[in-house]
């Protein structure tokens, strides 16, 4: 057996994040740190309704003000009027409707951020109010809100005997709020416009190259004339998928001739980005006596909002994980994604599996509680393994420790009692529960996450690699967001290569091809993947070159690790061609999906990966208030590449998935949002944060490169439900809704 | 409609700042400006964040004369003749104060938006209280939000540098 040079940085080790010392410094320049000389500050003027038809638009005031050097509405648009991640449905600028509350209606560039405030507040606008939908079960019976019609998607998987029923029947409706994504760093570029007419657009973003084609498109020009450049991006998940001011800042910039900064204000950026979707289910399971689940029906309805973004796709995962990581024969699975006049909603963290978890897992419990039997076991008898069959027809063909996950979860010391510090109690500082009072409940919630894009959306991901003078650069669009793809693309290059110095240039769209999405946990798989294969070329490359230089064949020389071996000597890579730069740049697939079809059965999905969470709560039942002591997690991580990164992916996710169930939720009323501040819309703060305990299985994912799979979205999805689970536990409560809300405990 | 009236807006006005130990003039600057706005775009000192401009997030939070504010809701104006403290002045130089340094360490830092609010505020808890209890750490650090790394690892952090401070490994 070949014994590997173990580099110095390369996987599974603690290599330093490249960007780190900025980040601490102050240094990291974030898309809101931008400037340039004489730059202008753009801003939006937004629709203050959620259905209305406009009747005048008259801009003429603002342009009259000192300072204003450029107003455009949807009059001003060159090329495509729509933009869209997958279906380009939503209005540069609304023009004759505006849809939601917050939709763009026009922008400006000023001088001062001041004197572009108060040119937005000169522009006239007059609406004729209509009647807004905002209820997404009347939607698909209400008349079109938009040309496109109000069901943007609905899908059916039908699978089994549809007789089939257990012994036991439960059956139960559930409800998930709207959760925010609430990135700190705000939605942010800047636009700078060439002689030669060609843009540089700077921007947060989780995928330039999408980004650039949209832009192009509305601003009709070839995509090589849009240079779209990541700028530093202060966390995303998933809201930074669509565009926000991308082609507003772009175009305000090619009608100013000025560059052009916009920074979206907090109560903006509420409105200014997609959320997650708001959810209702229906659902019946059917089991034997023994646990063994027979058959499972779904009926759920996704609200949209007013444009589609990426409700298609979040609605196909909805359709698929619907059941959970669980097995089961019969299904009878109809999801739908409805157009409405609220907030629209796309991607975020967990992409229509975080929604069915809350689903799935509140009727495993209702079903080992009819049962009469432990959550756990009910859990583990019925998980998914390798060779069981999804409700797609799908095969499970590669690592599936559903149940090691469950028992991972569960091993965790349970916690100690709470002390008796105020600041511990559920309430915390507000000192109101009374300690006497407080009962703790303890819940499992196990979810189920695909990787990769699905239904024959065969992402790939293009990336460069170069060696010259020992130094290894990569050269990807791939967006770091913060989860630290940088850091394992330099670890892969260490490892594939043995070069310790590797430099991670983050390239703009006119130097390499797309990375796709940092979204759906796929940039380790893909940017890695082709991060490996560039690299595994250059290393071939090399040993070409040896062969060529020494007189040698081909078959005489060969690789060790990453060591050049020949009949005579043994080279490590990187010194092996000194003087001669060697630069590949490669595109890396995965291994293709198909769509459904009607029945939705179809080998839509590239890879899974499974998540447990155990939560231990503290609840004043009089009071309704929750403190989360304690979440346990056994993760499916197929191959650890860098410790704490993964950790924090972990701590991170199971903290937002917590958030969810008891305190995070946009509250839409009639349309509007009612909550558009930090101090309205609760995040976790540090009083907030449990302990968290995890555990990581390692069953190398056959397919994926190194044998690791993507490790950001299930530490969302099951760590909520768990939460609710607890409350249950601790209060008796149903507890049909997630958020949990004071009253929904208090009052029953 | 807001009655606008460009000839009404407030006059400019120049004055000087003491930031990190340096004094700054303060050109043209509109009286009603946060300090927030001025330490970034009139000083280029971009380290402060601006993740809320509302008090809410702790992403802007400086020393005025050693007490951790939100930058956004200062008046730059209101701190002329104060001692203005950033996240820009914190490692002496090349070298990572022991908080920068324990916070990479321990993974506290991933997108990084939070991480200068929390690096001025851990090193003034500190500071104040060498040896804080976790209950004490949690309740000093719940105006700087982290919407990435569920706190664990800046948890973790604090306590390496409090550990290392008392000369135990
Ligand atoms: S930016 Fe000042 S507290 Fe958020
Ligand atoms: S590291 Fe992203 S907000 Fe804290």
């Amino acid at each position: 057996m070949a014994v590997r040079d173990r580099a110095r940085g390369g996987l599974g080790t603690e290599a330093a994040r490249p960007d780190g010392i900025p980040k601490v410094r102050g240094d990291f320049a974030f898309s809101s740190d931008l400037h340039v000389d004489g730059m202008l500050w753009g801003r939006t003027l937004r629709s203050p309704h959620p259905h209305a038809r406009i009747r005048t638009l008259d801009v003429t005031p603002a342009l009259a003000i000192a300072g204003v050097s450029a107003v455009i509405t949807a009059d001003d648009v060159p090329g495509e009027l729509h933009y869209g991640l997958i279906s380009a449905d939503q209005p540069v600028f609304a023009r004759d409707v505006v849809r939601f509350v917050g939709e763009p209606i026009a922008a400006v560039a000023a001088d001062h951020p001041e004197t572009a405030r108060r040119a937005l507040e000169a522009i006239i606008v007059e609406y004729d109010v209509l009647t807004p939908l905002v209820d997404a079960e009347a939607a698909a019976g209400w008349e079109p809100i938009h040309p496109d019609g109000n069901v943007i998607r609905s899908v059916v998987i039908r699978r089994g005997d549809a007789a089939a029923t257990g012994d036991v029947i439960v059956e139960g409706t559930y409800e998930i709020g709207m959760q925010d994504q609430a990135f700190l760093g705000p939605e942010s570029g800047l636009a700078i416009p060439a002689e030669d007419g060609s843009i540089d657009l700077h921007v947060a973003t989780q995928w330039t190259h999408s980004d650039r084609d949209q832009v192009a498109a509305c601003l009709a020009m070839p995509t090589d004339m849009i240079r779209l450049h990541l700028a530093g991006v202060g966390g995303a998940f998933g809201a930074r998928e669509d565009v926000s001011m991308q082609v507003h800042a772009s175009l305000l910039a090619k009608v100013a001739r000025r560059p052009v900064k916009m920074s979206y204000l907090r109560d903006e950026s509420f409105v200014g980005h997609v959320h997650r979707h708001p959810a209702r289910f229906w659902m019946r399971h059917h089991a034997d006596r023994d646990g063994t689940l027979r058959r499972v029906e779904v009926r759920t309805t996704f609200d949209g909002g007013a444009y589609a973004s990426s409700s298609m796709a979040v609605i196909g995962n909805a359709a698929r994980f619907s059941v959970g990581p669980y097995r089961v024969e019969s299904v009878d699975i109809e999801a739908t994604a409805v157009r409405t006049n609220n907030p629209p909603c796309g991607a975020m963290r967990g992409f229509g599996s975080v929604q069915v978890c809350f689903a799935h897992e509140s009727q495993m419990d209702l079903l080992a509680a009819e049962l009469g039997m432990d959550p756990v076991e009910l859990r583990l008898h019925n998980a998914l393994r390798t060779g069981d069959r999804l409700p797609t027809g799908q095969v499970l063909r590669g690592a599936a420790p559903v149940a090691e996950c469950i028992r991972a979860a569960m091993a965790h010391p349970m916690p100690d009692a709470s002390p008796d510090e105020v600041l511990a109690r559920p309430g915390g500082a507000g000192r109101t529960s009374t300690a006497t009072e407080i009962r703790r409940g303890t819940g499992l919630a196990v979810g189920i996450k695909n990787l990769m894009y699905s239904e024959g959306e065969n992402d790939t991901a293009s990336a460069t690699v170069r060696l010259a003078g020992g130094v290894a650069t990569v050269k990807s669009a791939a967006a770091e967001v913060g989860q630290g793809f940088v850091t394992i693309a330099q670890q892969i290059v260490r490892e594939v290569l043995g070069v310790e110095e590797v430099v991670f240039h983050s390239a703009s769209t006119a130097e390499v091809a797309s990375a796709g999405s940092t979204s759906a946990s796929r940039q380790t798989w893909m940017s890695g993947g082709a991060v490996a294969q560039a690299s595994r070329l250059v290393a071939a490359a090399i040993c070409q070159a040896v062969a060529l230089r020494e007189g040698l064949t081909p078959e005489e020389v060969s690789l060790d690790g990453t060591t050049v071996v020949t009949p005579t000597a043994r080279i490590p890579l990187a010194d092996a061609v000194p003087d001669q730069p060697i630069e590949i740049a490669t595109t890396f697939h995965h291994a293709p999906t198909e769509p459904l079809d009607e029945d939705g059965q179809g080998d839509a999905d590239v890879s899974f990966a499974f998540a447990a969470h155990r939560a231990v709560v503290d609840v004043d039942p009089d009071l309704g208030l929750v403190r989360v002591v304690q979440i346990t997690t056994g993760q499916d991580v197929g191959r650890v590449l860098h410790p704490t990164q993964l950790l924090g992916q972990v701590e991170g996710g199971t903290v937002q998935g917590m958030g969810l169930a008891v305190m995070e939720e946009i509250v839409v009323q009639d349309g509007f949002v009612k909550n558009p501040s930090f101090t309205d819309y609760l995040l976790p703060t540090t009083l907030d944060a449990p302990e968290i305990l995890a555990t990581f299985i390692e069953e190398p994912e056959p397919d994926a490169p190194f044998g690791a799979k993507g490790v950001g979205e299930p530490p969302i999805i099951s760590s909520g439900p768990a939460v609710v689970a607890a409350i249950r536990d601790a209060t008796g409560a149903p507890l049909r809704r997630m958020p949990v809300r004071p009253a929904d405990v208090a009052l029953g | 409609m807001t009655e606008t009236n460009p000839t009404a807006w407030p006059a400019e006005s120049t004055y000087a700042l003491r930031v990190n130990g340096t004094e700054h003039q303060v050109p043209d600057s509109w009286v009603g400006e946060s300090l927030l706005h001025v330490l970034r775009e009139r000083l280029g000192l971009y380290g402060s964040k601006n993740a809320c401009e509302q008090g809410e997030c702790g992403s802007c939070t400086v020393l005025v004369d050693g007490r951790p504010v939100c930058a956004c809701l200062e008046l730059a104006a209101g701190c002329i003749d104060a001692d203005v403290r950033t996240v820009e002045c914190v490692a002496a130089g090349e070298l990572l104060h022991d908080v920068q340094a324990a916070l990479l360490a321990e993974g506290g830092v991933q997108c990084g938006f939070c991480t200068p609010g929390f690096v001025v505020a851990i090193s003034e808890l500190l500071d104040r209280s060498p040896d804080p209890g976790p209950l004490e750490v949690r309740e000093a650090l719940s105006g700087n939000l982290c919407r990435c790394t569920g706190y664990s690892r800046i948890f973790e952090a604090v306590t390496s540098v409090v550990e290392v401070r008392r000369g135990r490994p």
